[in-house]
């Protein structure tokens, strides 16, 4: 199993998600620097998301959409806010409109990630988001089953296409 | 669609009354059952009068519960409105261990050894 411990703060809107992995922190920290690989795993099944601008330093930008299984692009941003690489690094992501600019009205997220190798090899992260207020936590878990449901009809489609 | 279960205006006192660290404290200290305004003047250096008006305002938001009993009040959590919060964190649980089982996927997939 991956994760190895979650705890959540329902008071501070906080989720800290602990995870273990084999591979060393500057192998781990690839898949957040790399944008051919983050793009491989940020997005669920089925809506595979491109990243079109990946700008790794604090302040830095990243753009990217997600495409749904009818082809729709959900475009998305993020903005880092620190980078200590391969240690640790922060950004806040949201969802953008489609001039790319962020869509004020969609939730947002804070993330802090913190890397550290483990005796005897391999890495624990240690992810931390934390949401500002309930309604945001709504919206995204809302946008998250909207995701799940188009996710469960694609299959559908693909079974009943195979018929 | 998702039925939303608190709405903004609500979700809006929720926020403000959590925003206050007494006030979050009393919302934890009163889980377990009814506490008298009294006792929880004595958990905090401050006055009954700003004890009473935390409480309100928890009140206002939905998160505990108040009622007389001769001439105290007693406060009790409303465990429905915490669990809201927990509910949804249940649900961005269960995004991130998605996605962190497709991190260690895309991981397993590197060649072992040097990053690239």
């Amino acid at each position: 199993m991956t994760v190895t411990d979650v705890r959540k703060d329902t008071d501070a809107l906080r989720l800290v998600v602990t995870s273990e992995y084999d591979a060393p922190p500057e192998q781990v920290w690839e898949l957040w620097a790399d944008p051919r690989k983050l793009e491989r795993w940020w997005g669920p099944p089925h809506w595979p998301a491109t990243v079109t601008v990946h700008e790794f330093v604090p302040g830095g930008q990243v753009h990217y959409y997600m495409t749904g299984p009818d082809g729709t692009q959900y475009p998305g941003w993020w903005r880092f806010t620190s980078i200590d690489a391969p240690w640790a690094l922060a950004f806040v992501d949201g969802f953008s409109e489609s001039s790319g600019a962020p869509d004020a009205s969609m939730p947002e997220t804070t993330t802090i990630v913190g890397l550290v190798a483990r005796d005897g090899g391999g890495t624990r992260m240690v992810v931390e988001s934390v949401w500002d207020t309930l309604a945001t936590m709504e919206k995204l878990v809302a946008m998250g089953m909207v995701e799940g449901m188009t996710l469960a009809l694609g299959q559908a489609d693909a079974i009943l296409a195979e018929g | 669609m998702v039925v939303v279960s608190l709405s903004p205006e609500r979700v809006d006192l929720v926020f403000h009354a959590l925003a206050d660290a007494t006030r979050r404290d009393i919302v934890e200290a009163a889980m377990g059952g009814e506490l008298s305004v009294s006792a929880l003047g004595r958990r905090y250096p401050i006055s009954l009068t700003a004890v009473q008006k935390h409480v309100a305002v928890l009140e206002r938001a939905g998160l505990v519960r108040r009622r007389r009993l001769g001439r105290e009040q007693l406060v009790c959590t409303d465990m429905d409105a915490v669990r809201d919060a927990s509910r949804l964190l249940d649900r961005l649980e269960v995004l991130w261990r998605d996605r962190l089982d497709r991190f260690a996927s895309v991981l397993a997939d590197e060649p072992a050894g040097d990053p690239t």
